[in-house]
């Protein structure tokens, strides 16, 4: 597969529950490398979106193509394959509440892979010190982590695999402005790294700014336009220009403008 | 896609030892499938490594590149990394700075020691827990009070639907238990009896162990499984999404609206639900009773009359009101106990149950020895 073809493509999707229909005639390409920050009004579909890409729910009519192949009518081994490519951060980092965080991060080791126990627990622990989190808190459990800490886990458990997508639902909600710029710095970090291809579902202007390559807005059932921050805030739409030009976004701009003073 | 992963290897060549050069790919799937050529042997004090003919690597390969560079390098002095692109060079930097530092395990202490601190741990819980239940009975019992005191204070509206849904709606499933209790009783009691020509005596064994015991003993248990779990979790989840601390902070008193209704309905339905299990048992010995021993209802009536003691309907009667005020507290206590996360809501339910039933049985027992000491 060349450089150039995208690496999530969305044809012509149709999602709805019962009568009330979400999305119609979505189209959205994610290219390779890029973090895509895809922002929309409560209702619009954000989360939907995200979960009938990696196959949580079935849409009405479309068709989805991540690596170049379809992810809704394909082999159960072919998707098998497929999803261990790809790793998942949910909401509220959505850790199993049994296992501490270590278990948590070798989950998808351990039911994917065959490697032995050491390999395992070193890698984890990798992981978990990549998400900035302390050695203390591989032994703890979800109960234990504050909000921040889970969503931190919960991120280490989408990357356990090294995959190359990485689908992240509202990495900052419900952080304090602190943990959420550690958040944003930290996804752009490991992006580096780890080569990683982020689909960023998010509210945060601040993580726009600071982090995302390109924005795909959602709105009146499709992806209403697609482009940098600047394309962004030129496009005439009540609901993109009040997103984008209102007073939460032009301190959002003025501070992602500071230089960054780590 | 496994297919055409390259096996990753390590070569090293005779003539220099210390430079070793990497092939294939060292992703997290192949990472433990390391080929060494020659062998691992071969490797000591290695200088340099190269990673010219790596074709794919990962945090597991960077981790592994790490280590092989730890544990063969020359004590001391840094392994050189030849021929690695920048993306390359970024991941291993990522990798090493978040390699677990090696830590001793905490030794392990004295397994008696263990045992005894556990006892001692789960004794003072158990202690603090009866405590705790106790001054919630007082709180309660402290409202009771007030709500008589003064009755425009009890939450009428509340009262008559908990009523409904711990009296009426419990009346088709407690019926057709004790129902069914009568029956087996009727007909258990006919094959043992039915050997000592005592066939009519089927009537005192069903009416004494139904009105005394089984009927409230039984609708109690059926109670606290269907009444007392859904207490804990309505009250459980109302703490969860911190309803009960927004009725605080209103200057509602959550004892007074949620608890006192729910217990006191228990206290005034448990006796009803009672008085029909005792009916529906009696019925269906009855029945039992007409069809295997041909005993008619007319003279299992005129023997019920003449050879029962009222008191034993007393009895079962008296208790109730006691095992509603064990469900209730219990149901209700759990509940107020179930912090932030809904793992401790459908904990603390099952524990509710448990607990009401096993409380309801030891107050049984209680009962039965209390009514002996006093002869009734």
């Amino acid at each position: 597969m060349g450089s150039e073809a995208p690496i999530i493509s969305v044809r012509d999707l149709r999602t709805s529950f019962g009568p009330h229909v979400v999305h119609d005639g979505l189209d959205l390409d994610v290219r390779r490398g890029e973090i895509i920050g895809v922002v929309g009004g409560s209702g619009t579909g954000k989360s939907v979106l995200l979960r009938a890409i990696v196959g949580l729910m079935r849409p009405d009519r479309g068709e989805i193509k991540v690596f170049d192949k379809d992810v809704l009518d394909t082999p159960d081994a072919t998707f098998r394959a497929l999803r261990r490519r790809w790793g998942v951060m949910f909401q509220d980092g959505a850790l199993f509440s049994s296992l501490s965080v270590q278990q948590n991060v070798e989950v998808p080791m351990r039911e994917q892979l065959k490697l032995s126990t050491e390999t395992r627990e070193a890698l984890a622990a990798i992981k978990v010190r990549m998400v900035g989190l302390p050695d203390d808190s591989l032994a703890k459990f979800p109960s234990e982590l504050s909000g921040g800490m889970r969503k931190r886990a919960g991120f280490a458990r989408a990357i356990a695999l090294d995959p190359e997508v990485v689908f992240l639902d509202e990495p900052t909600a419900g952080l304090d402005p602190i943990g959420a710029a550690a958040f944003d710095i930290l996804i752009g970090q490991l992006r580096d790294a780890l080569g990683l291809t982020v689909f960023l579902v998010t509210h945060d202007l601040d993580s726009l700014y600071a982090i995302c390559d390109r924005i795909a807005v959602l709105a009146e059932k499709r992806v209403l336009a697609v482009g940098t921050m600047e394309e962004m805030r030129k496009i005439d739409h009540p609901w993109v220009s009040e997103y984008f030009n209102g007073p939460r976004a032009r301190a959002a701009r003025t501070s992602a403008q500071r230089p960054e003073s780590d | 896609m496994d297919r055409d992963r390259a096996f990753p290897v390590v070569e090293t060549q005779q003539d220099q030892p210390d430079t070793c050069v990497l092939r294939g790919d060292f992703v997290i799937a192949t990472i433990e499938q390391v080929r060494w050529i020659p062998d691992a042997a071969a490797l000591s004090n290695i200088q340099s490594v190269s990673l010219r003919e790596v074709e794919r690597l990962d945090t597991a390969g960077a981790w592994f590149v790490e280590t092989l560079m730890r544990r063969y390098g020359r004590a001391g002095e840094t392994v050189s990394l030849q021929d690695a692109t920048p993306a390359q060079i970024q991941l291993l930097e990522t990798v090493r700075r978040n390699m677990p530092v090696e830590v001793d395990a905490p030794s392990k202490t004295s397994s008696v020691n263990d045992l005894l601190e556990k006892l001692g741990k789960r004794t003072v819980k158990a202690v603090r827990k009866t405590l705790e239940m106790l001054s919630f009975l007082g709180a309660v019992m402290a409202s009771f009070g007030n709500s008589i005191v003064r009755p425009r204070r009890l939450r009428g509206i509340a009262l008559v639907h908990h009523m409904q849904e711990v009296g009426l709606n419990a009346v088709p499933i407690v019926s057709l238990m004790a129902f069914l209790i009568g029956v087996v009783l009727a007909f258990q009691g006919a094959t043992q009896l039915r050997q000592f020509g005592a066939e009519v005596f089927v009537v005192d064994l069903i009416a004494i162990s139904v009105l005394r015991e089984l009927g409230i003993l039984l609708t109690a248990i059926i109670v606290a499984g269907r009444s007392g779990a859904a207490f804990t979790a309505a009250v459980g989840s109302m703490k969860m999404r911190e309803e009960i601390d927004a009725m605080r902070t209103l200057g509602l008193d959550p004892i007074e609206v949620l608890v006192v209704p729910r217990v006191l309905a228990l206290i005034l339905m448990l006796p009803v639900l009672g008085f029909i299990a005792d009916i529906a048992g009696l019925l269906g010995g009855a029945l039992m009773s007409w069809i295997e021993l041909d005993i008619s209802p007319a003279v299992f009536l005129s023997r019920l009359a003449s050879n029962t003691d009222v008191w034993h309907f007393g009895v079962g009667m008296i208790k109730a009101p006691f095992f509603a005020l064990i469900i209730g507290i219990i149901g209700c206590f759990e509940g107020m106990k179930v912090e932030g996360n809904a793992e401790s809501l459908g904990r603390l339910t099952s524990t509710s149950v448990v607990l009401a039933i096993f409380m309801v049985i030891l107050a049984d027992a209680m009962f039965s020895i209390f009514f002996a000491i006093a002869g009734i």
